[in-house]
């Protein structure tokens, strides 16, 4: 490109960034308290949508006029909703609220915003350094995080595209536009980006396949089914900071000269849907996507594919012919669809947190990205840490922190005084890895070590409670009736692996049925083609090899070591702590299974128990007189009296 | 998987006839009309699904074939107060399959099924996305966290005295 066309572009793409920045000083300026909440799904879910009209009608009742300004995700889960209010007439420093219910709105729009005074007791902290108030930065929870892919979520309107102008967006497409293919592919390999989407394929040689394979008019999918149930990252990105994964397909796109972009989202993402179409509608209309984008010649633009929610479209060749209007099943590879993909044409598939690191890498260079993380991982990961875990939420850290800084320094640990058991790393093809795995340091070489996989990023942590038996009994329940049915070891041994671990659950385990599973495992593992059957069998063998004795617990002594197979575990009230004329158990009980003895303690009667543990919830922590236990028929029998018959 | 269509149904499958007159009619948009006809209609009738077949001329069970493998799909109306519960690992890992067999105790039907009167119906859900309520479930449009067995029978008590409470108002107007 000549130093003209560089020029053009660079004027065109000046014009966008100088109103955005306007925009964003008028909104910086403004004397007008800001509230920002976060809006996200995770968000909705716990009422922000209701803290959001509980502060416009507080603000219109007293007459109090500030800015509500929605914004995405943070990744904070656990401190939902969570308002940030920027007050700067207050004389304090912008701070975070979590929690934030209607009623505590109210309350801050009355005392903060009306009377100065931000009430410490409800604050978590100030969202920068200052004197006043500690800084959130104080928190390992908010330090410990590095941020490439999530860095504006959370901070920008979503459904604004001059919000992520001004904060630097679409500086590294304008970049881009004036660079041959090859010198963006090149940086790409140099900054040893690989897939995030799982696999970890280097990204920089996709693109050169695809670049370099026969046929015109190519194509870029961007892979926004995730399906793996517990993890939510690439739907809380697009729902939080779309914009990003735009411009990096856009950048894709450039690189290997493909003219037609899709988005593959799942149909369950409502929101995320919509927030990608507002999107995608913004950035037509500033001339962003169409026809010579920015004056530089080049005609890019996206569609939206609503996927119907099966678990193998993620796999690349299931999704394409799912896009073509069939059942989902994948094919054999090769060709590989950066030969031949949708409609035969070469197709580069990424997943949504690939495609949104490749700005920042063109923004700030190949080194830049190989400074963070590992030598064969570089850059970040983005994991959604849930389960028995103190902080649960998003966390986007660097390559090759451990799993045990994750958890326990980061993630704030195991609650309620429990001792951790087990991680589930990369969802139903993942793996369960036990304590003596937690200084793995996390990047995709090191956890496939190690028997699990980096997968989508869903990490669910266990406590001492949980059954490993039963986990794997979840996964395989889940991969059964998820296998698409097309090869006969992953249709038929996945159903077998099944009803094995739902008799073991059961109680009703045989001696040979642990050689049975391994035998079995390996046979699916072999015999699929694709991903989801190779891995399927990966709960079942991880657990075997760290947590064998668990199952020959159930198989020898129809023991569950957690007490969380209900078939093998039974709820009794020691008689000893029982409390005389306490009734909090006896009313919890859905299915009146407690009653009351003749001497006025209470029972459990063991017929009609379904074993939920409302009661162990709601006896009071003074008396702690429920006790589960297994196997079931230790549990000592307590008579019905005969007045108290149901 | 027959169910009696009502008379909201009918209307339905005549505004999606009307629809489908002027939607393209390649085989890569099979499943978003399959889509727009459960968006409209709430559930695909076998109704819906010749008219969808019809209009591309494909057959019908080969479209029965692409609707029944993706999970999005549902054959049997939903109620008007549909019970999601959730069951992602960390929903599970905290007993959302006891919420589960409580709605199913409660409400007499099991999941995938919808109560007589129409007027719940139950559904188990991949991950929600709020995992740090677990366990979770959403009844209607209302999103409950933190769920536990004795919470099921006042949610389902609720929705039924609302509904009472507006069925009497009604009447008084």
């Amino acid at each position: 490109m000549n130093e003209d066309g560089k020029r053009q572009i660079d004027t065109a793409y000046q014009a966008l960034a100088d109103e955005a920045q306007r925009q964003k000083a008028l909104f910086d300026q403004s004397p007008l308290p800001k509230i920002h909440i976060c809006m996200a799904s995770c968000g909705t879910a716990s009422g922000a949508l209701e803290t959001q009209d509980a502060f416009m009608a507080a603000l219109a009742d007293r007459g109090v006029d500030a800015h509500v300004h929605t914004v995405g995700c943070i990744g904070h889960c656990y401190a939902e909703p969570v308002v940030v209010i920027d007050y700067p007439d207050s004389g304090f420093p912008p701070i975070l609220y979590p929690e934030v219910t209607p009623g505590k709105a109210k309350m801050l729009v009355k005392l903060f915003l009306e009377e100065g005074d931000p009430r410490f007791e409800h604050i978590m902290g100030a969202t920068v350094e200052n004197e006043m108030i500690p800084a959130v930065t104080e928190f390992s929870r908010f330090n410990r995080e590095k941020r490439v892919i999530m860095e504006r979520c959370g901070k920008i309107d979503p459904e604004k595209i001059y919000e992520y102008i001004a904060e630097g967006g679409y500086a590294s497409l304008a970049k881009a536009l004036s660079r041959t293919q090859e010198e963006i592919i090149t940086e790409v390999e140099a900054s040893g980006l690989r897939g995030r989407g799982g696999a970890g394929f280097p990204t920089g040689k996709k693109w050169r396949f695809a670049k370099n394979a026969a046929g015109g008019e190519k194509l870029i999918i961007c892979n926004a089914d995730e399906g793996d149930p517990g993890a939510y990252m690439d739907r809380t990105l697009l729902e939080s900071n779309p914009h990003q994964v735009i411009e990096g397909m856009m950048i894709a796109a450039l690189a290997v000269g493909a003219d037609r972009g899709l988005f593959y989202v799942r149909a369950e993402y409502p929101l995320a849907v919509r927030i990608l179409t507002t999107a995608v509608e913004q950035t037509r209309e500033l001339g962003l996507l169409g026809e010579n984008i920015l004056g530089s010649g080049f005609n890019f633009d996206v569609d939206l594919f609503q996927g119907s929610g099966a678990f193998v479209c993620g796999e690349e060749t299931a999704l394409i012919r799912s896009v073509e209007g069939y059942r989902g099943m994948p094919r054999h590879r090769p060709p590989y669809p950066v030969d031949q993909g949708l409609e035969g044409r070469p197709t580069v598939i990424n997943n949504v947190k690939t495609l949104a690191t490749v700005p920042p890498i063109l923004e700030k260079g190949a080194q830049w990205f190989r400074g963070i993380g590992t030598p064969d991982s570089p850059g970040t990961a983005v994991f959604s840490v849930v389960g028995n875990v103190t902080h649960p939420g998003l966390v986007e850290i660097p390559m090759g922190v451990t799993l045990r800084e994750l958890i326990f320094d980061i993630c704030g640990g195991i609650p309620n005084k429990k001792s951790f058991k087990a991680v589930q790393i990369g969802g139903p093809s993942g793996g369960c890895l036990s304590e003596e795995f937690l200084d793995t340091p996390v990047d995709f070489d090191e956890l496939k070590r190690a028997g699990a996989m980096m997968g989508s990023g869903g990490m669910v942590v266990m406590d001492e409670d949980a059954c490993m038996v039963d986990v794997s009994r979840y996964f395989l329940d889940f991969t059964q009736k998820e296998s698409c049915g097309k090869c006969t070891f992953c249709r038929i041994g996945t159903r077998h692996l099944l009803e094995i671990l739902q008799r073991l659950t059961r109680g009703e385990g045989r001696e040979g049925d642990i050689e049975q599973l391994e035998a079995l495992s390996r046979n699916v593992r072999q015999g699929s083609l694709c991903g989801l059957g190779k891995t399927a069998p990966n709960p079942v063998l991880t657990s075997l090899a760290y947590f064998r004795d668990e199952y020959e617990a159930h198989i020898a002594e129809g023991r569950c070591p957690g007490c969380a197979c209900r078939a093998l575990t039974a709820f009794y009230i020691d008689l000893e702590k029982c409390a005389r004329g306490c009734d909090a158990c006896v009313g919890c009980c859905p299915v009146e299974a407690v009653f009351t003895t003749s001497n006025r303690k209470k029972g459990i009667d063991q017929a009609l128990c379904v074993k939920c543990g409302e009661c162990m919830v709601a006896c009071p922590p003074d008396y702690d007189a429920v006790v589960k236990i297994s196997p079931a028929h230790l549990a000592p029998i307590v008579e019905r009296p005969p007045e108290n018959k149901p | 998987m027959t169910t009696s269509l009502t008379a909201e149904d009918q209307a339905n499958l005549e505004r999606l006839e009307d629809q489908l007159g002027t939607a393209p009619k390649g085989r890569g948009d099979l499943i978003p009309l399959l889509q727009k006809a459960q968006h409209i209609l709430g559930y695909l009738p076998d109704e819906a699904l010749s008219l969808v077949a019809d209009h591309l001329s494909i057959n019908r069970s080969d479209v029965y074939g692409v609707a029944s493998f993706y999970n999005q799909f549902r054959f049997t109306p939903p109620g008007k107060n549909p019970v999601k519960v959730c069951m992602g690992t960390a929903c599970h890992v905290r007993g959302g399959e006891i919420i589960l067999e409580n709605f199913e105790r409660k409400l007499e039907i099991k999941e995938g099924e919808t109560t007589q009167d129409r007027e719940f119906s139950i559904e188990r859900v991949a991950c929600v996305g709020c995992c740090a309520l677990a366990p979770v479930a959403i009844v209607g449009k209302t999103l409950h966290g933190h769920m536990a067995p004795s919470k099921v029978e006042g949610l389902v008590l609720r929705v039924r005295l609302e509904r009472e409470k507006a069925e009497r108002e009604a009447g008084k107007s």
